[in-house]
């Protein structure tokens, strides 16, 4: 079932491509905007890792704003909860579909930022840089999947959506940024922290569970 | 409405406000380093307590609501993160006057614990425009809960995180009051016990004061002024 709702998801967005070509716009344009904001032409290390990990954030809120903009707007709840389906069912297909929306925007998101503002070579960090995206998004998914059905159904969606999402996702932020900067750095690139990355790992298995918990609750009516 | 446990509470509230100021400016001895201003000590770090403690049960009354689904328990919730929010915006305010007098900046972010109150603080925030959004009582009581559970979940985890990120420029002025001298303990306990009271007892009178508010309407539909 969860595989037959993310094949959906995604098809939808094959066709119309509403979120992720405008998340993958958004960042690189953030990135032309930090250019002239610090008057920089490279930037290394922590610098780096925090605007790369803002961007990518800020794109992830773009898109995790739209995740359930169809559903409440063209009744897709009501169809969903018409059929004789678990509810997280819903949960898992949706941040399995952010998950990959996260992904393509990454793939266009760092590269971008290594041609446009790192200033050591990109190649290098590459391969340190997999694990803390990929638990990064993880703790996104879940957390972006749980605030945006939270906010879909409010007078003040577009609003709420990030409000709520930011704050909650600022340990992702302190745990990424942090486990990215050493890679980054211009003189003796290090290793991973492997602290950091326990963290996003802690992280995402919490907000995971949560989010499993009470995500039932909020498709009732 | 006759409510005889109110006014029990709050004259115990006020006398353990009386007994914990006195003992914070008679008998609790000067700090060495700090000096007079350490006395914000024993309001400071009492709000902030009971603060996050607060937004705790406002956690476990929403699952309360949700494992129930009767009306009294969000009303609970709503007003513990309510009066949670209240005492937080003044555990910023004396956080704030603490580092200006200590440290000489109004703010400083090497202080984990501070910052960790302020980005849980930012998150409650957001629980009245949440709420006031959805239209529906129903709803709205549920949707509540669902934030309040998912919020009180990463006030804890939210503070492992800036506190591993915290460079520990600062000393730490408590750990624990193991190591404080027992007549600052004391006086700490005391002034936790007081504040603990006067939350309790303004949670009281919001309740009685929101249920006071729901009857009258009930009884203004009954009688058909609406």
């Amino acid at each position: 079932m969860v595989l037959a709702l993310l094949r959906k998801e995604l098809l939808v967005e094959l066709r119309t491509l509403e979120s992720v070509p405008g998340m993958s716009l958004f960042a690189v344009t953030i990135f032309v905007v930090f250019h002239f904001a610090l008057n920089q032409n490279t930037l290394s290390g922590q610098e780096a890792a925090g605007i790369l990990w803002v961007a990518l954030l800020l794109a992830a809120m773009l898109g995790v704003n739209r995740l359930f903009v169809a559903d409440a707007d063209q009744g897709g709840f009501d169809g969903f909860l018409l059929a004789p389906v678990e509810r997280s069912a819903l949960l898992f297909a949706k941040a399995l579909a952010l998950l990959a929306y996260l992904l393509v925007l990454e793939l266009v998101a760092v590269p971008a930022f290594g041609l446009l503002l790192l200033g050591p070579p990109l190649g290098q960090a590459l391969p340190g840089l997999l694990a803390p995206l990929v638990l990064a998004d993880l703790g996104l998914a879940a957390i972006g999947t749980l605030v945006a059905a939270l906010a879909v159904r409010t007078r003040a969606r577009d609003l709420l959506g990030p409000l709520l999402a930011l704050p909650l996702l600022v340990p992702v932020v302190i745990g990424a940024a942090r486990a990215t900067a050493p890679l980054l750095a211009l003189e003796h690139p290090g290793g991973l922290p492997l602290r950091w990355l326990a963290t996003l790992a802690l992280y995402d298995l919490v907000f995971g569970l949560i989010a499993y918990a009470v995500f039932d609750f909020l498709l009732e009516d | 409405m006759r409510l005889p446990g109110l006014r029990a509470l709050s004259v115990t509230t006020a006398l353990a406000f009386g007994v914990s100021l006195s003992l914070v400016f008679f008998y609790a001895p000067i700090e060495a380093e700090e000096g007079f201003v350490q006395k914000i000590f024993y309001l400071h770090v009492p709000l902030a307590i009971v603060s996050l403690c607060g937004f705790v049960l406002g956690g476990l009354e929403a699952i309360a609501h949700l494992r129930t689904r009767e009306a009294k328990w969000d009303l609970r919730s709503y007003v513990a993160i309510h009066m949670s929010l209240i005492f937080g915006l003044a555990v910023l305010i004396t956080g704030s006057i603490w580092a200006r007098a200590s440290w000489g900046h109004w703010w400083v972010w090497d202080e984990p614990t501070l910052v960790s109150f302020l980005i849980v603080f930012l998150l409650y925030a957001t629980y009245q425009p949440l709420r006031f959004a959805i239209e529906d009582p129903e709803r709205q009581a549920r949707y509540a809960s669902v934030f309040a559970i998912t919020a009180a979940a990463f006030v804890p985890l939210n503070f492992i995180a800036v506190r591993l990120s915290a460079s520990y420029v600062h000393p730490r002025v408590l750990g624990g009051t193991s190591s404080l001298p027992s007549s600052m303990a004391f006086t700490f306990l005391v002034s936790l016990a007081a504040t603990a009271l006067l939350y309790a007892t303004l949670c009281s009178y919001e309740l009685a004061a929101k249920r006071t508010r729901i009857l009258l309407k009930s009884r203004s539909r009954i009688l058909g002024f609406q």
